[in-house]
């Protein structure tokens, strides 16, 4: 359990500071974004780059942060047994899980492009919601066993 | 547990470095397409031109991007011109870059609109160029602006990322520049009419057309 809390919280540091960089990008700090291909910008101009008046980026680093201190709140000895915080970070990264879901669909079908930065977002979030997930899933198991 | 936390601070510090680098890294006015060429080479080109190819009066600009009075001249001006003297044919106008030493992103701007024009729409980010001229009186580094307004024209963007990289317009436009100074062309906008400089007082779409007519009655 505590191998999976540590994986979460080091992959929500990372998907931070994708997030943050393509934040920092919306809000106009520094030039280009480096992409490698032509589908950041393509994807980043569309009128699907803001959500509510706010770039998307900004949904990924309020998010990220989110799940980074969840997890390393999990990690002190008095949570490492109760079971609610595996819960609350499942639920915060299906609702991760979710939006990428609805972002990438938009990238593939809409807008007809990919940004690579999305695309290493998504893996991020992937992986973090399995580790979650079968964290509970083997804490549900050892709870079972005993 | 003590060491997971000094491996999640090292790669905070990391990561935190990395994206300061790609921030910065990804900015900033190329100094190929921002400064003087290290040489001067003639490559035949003498302006993008406005109007019909036949037009008996021939009026060229000597300008530069960042002048105030060039950006008046091209959002007061020019529209009436363009009605009334170059969409009738009786003109055609001529553009020469003319950047001024002291301005700072003059020579950046010239470059943006060559390439720009690279892909047919020199007047287009002239427009967009002259049109919102913010950029010229806050002092910032304008190219993301400029990228923007490339973004805003339809110009292909990696192409013309890669032409601003590249400064493979500063000669050209160095040239224009010291073409101007051999014509004695002593400020911006400065103008010429079928090769005669106009010394007037005021350059404007009243004066221009007065000269135009009466150039082409002239000639009747």
């Amino acid at each position: 359990m505590i191998r999976q809390r540590q994986t979460i919280a080091l992959l929500a540091l990372v998907g931070f500071f994708v997030a943050l960089y393509l934040w920092l990008h919306a809000l106009g700090v520094g030039g280009p974004l480096k992409c490698g291909t032509g589908g950041c910008d393509t994807v980043q101009t569309s009128r699907w780059a803001v959500l509510l008046g706010l770039p998307v980026a900004f949904y990924g680093v309020v998010g990220y942060v989110a799940i980074f201190v969840v997890a390393i709140a999990a990690l002190r000895p008095a949570a490492l047994l109760q079971r609610g915080w595996s819960l609350l970070l499942l639920a915060l990264a299906s609702g991760g899980m979710l939006f990428t879901a609805y972002l990438t669909y938009i990238e593939l079908f809409v807008i007809h492009a990919i940004c690579r930065w999305c695309v290493g977002s998504a893996v991020i979030i992937t992986v973090i919601w399995i580790v979650a997930a079968t964290g509970l899933r083997s804490e549900h198991g050892a709870r079972s066993s005993t | 547990m003590n060491r997971f936390y000094v491996v999640l601070a090292v790669l905070a510090v990391v990561l935190g470095i990395a994206v300061f680098a790609l921030l910065k890294s990804g900015g900033g006015a190329p100094a190929a397409a921002a400064g003087p060429p290290p040489a001067v080479v003639d490559d035949g080109f003498r302006g993008y031109t406005l109007g019909d190819s036949t037009a008996k009066v021939e009026i060229t600009e000597y300008s530069d991007f960042e002048c105030p009075f060039c950006a008046n001249f091209a959002t007061i001006q020019m529209p009436t011109i363009k009605e009334q003297l170059i969409a009738t044919g009786k003109v055609r106008w001529r553009y020469r870059d003319f950047p001024i030493p002291g301005h700072a992103y003059g020579r950046f701007a010239a470059h943006a609109a060559q390439c720009a024009g690279e892909q047919g729409k020199f007047w287009e980010m002239h427009d967009q160029l002259f049109y919102h001229h913010q950029w010229a009186q806050t002092g910032k580094d304008p190219s993301r602006l400029f990228r923007e307004f490339a973004r805003d024209i339809g110009l292909d963007l990696e192409r013309h990322d890669a032409c601003m990289q590249s400064g493979r317009y500063a000669s050209r436009i160095e040239f224009s520049r010291q073409e101007g100074l051999s014509k004695l062309v002593d400020g911006t906008p400065t103008f010429y009419i079928n090769g005669k400089k106009f010394d007037g007082p005021r350059a404007n779409s009243d004066v221009f057309k007065a000269i135009a007519d009466s150039i082409l009655a002239r000639r009747k």
